[in-house]
């Protein structure tokens, strides 16, 4: 795991927390919208918060597909679960309400959950190699140096078999 | 026969959720480590890598389907049963799915993370 991949897991947490509050607050500012009605769902999208929070959403898929192209589903999806964590902190002190006992405990567990999968390894699932191209494995394996001679390298590139 | 109803909706959302992160989760590890293919070969190519995978679209699908039967769902039962408990299902099915699907070692220590943070997560939402 290097920087940039904790930032990325870092990223999935904050946007997908932010773009659920902001959603959450600019869909209270425009109301009940009735299924009758969905041309309304178009102007409930001109609201700046809805806009902002769909945009936040948007970044948090991209950034959790990354997340997903080189770790575990189960090891994305507890680390990015202090999202929910942040939500509850951000009610507790920007919004200051009240966040009961049992929510606190909630926390604690989430954290406990975090913190058992922090030290573990991000990947364990083989990777696809059988699902590759026989082109791109041998280009892959070009690449990497395994090939020592380029003509032999390139006969392999083009017949698409690994060598 | 509300209670069939509304757990009825649970399960089905749980279960389309486990189907898109699985199949997402799938398709991203087929498409190749991001970071790795953006260096080697550039945005467009792994643009073109996702837009041409199928289990992409598979994947948006199911978690389309499970957002609209959240919507269902809420209207027969109270947020506060309903998201907490489709989340913590959804979290505990996606451990048992990957084991299987997606061929994980999901040994003692990620069961126990997945088993506190459904608990964590019943607790926040409930």
């Amino acid at each position: 795991m290097t920087f940039r991949k904790y930032l990325v897991l870092a990223g999935v947490t904050v946007f997908g927390a932010a773009g659920d509050s902001v959603l959450s607050h600019g869909m209270k500012q425009v109301g009940n919208i009735s299924i009758h009605d969905l041309p309304s769902l178009i102007f409930a999208v001109m609201n700046p918060y809805v806009m902002a929070g769909i945009l936040l959403l948007l970044t948090f898929i991209v950034l959790n597909m990354t997340a997903l192209s080189w770790a575990d589903l189960t090891y994305v999806l507890p680390a990015t679960s202090m999202g929910y964590v942040l939500l509850a902190l951000s009610a507790r002190f920007i919004l200051h309400e009240q966040v009961s006992l049992m929510r606190w405990l909630g926390i604690v567990l989430i954290s406990g959950g975090v913190g058992f999968i922090a030290g573990s390894p991000a990947l364990t699932s083989p990777a696809h190699q059988d699902e590759k191209s026989p082109l791109l494995a041998a280009k892959d394996a070009a690449r990497n140096g395994a090939l020592e001679d380029p003509a032999h390298a390139e006969e392999a590139v083009s017949s698409g078999v690994e060598p | 026969m509300r209670h069939a109803y509304i757990w009825g909706g649970i399960l089905t959302i749980a279960f389309f959720s486990v189907v898109g992160d699985v199949l997402l989760a799938r398709a991203m590890k087929q498409v190749g480590d991001v970071h790795a293919l953006l260096r080697s070969a550039g945005l467009w190519t792994v643009v073109g890598r996702v837009a041409s995978n199928p289990n992409i679209f598979m994947g948006v699908a199911a978690m389309t389907v499970a957002f609209f039967t959240l919507l269902f769902a809420l209207s027969w039962g109270d947020l506060s049963l309903v998201a907490p408990a489709a989340a913590s299902l959804t979290f505990i099915g996606n451990a048992f799915a990957a084991k299987i699907f997606l061929h994980e070692k999901v040994d003692r220590r990620r069961w126990i993370a997945a088993i506190l943070v459904a608990g964590g997560v019943a607790l926040l939402a409930g």
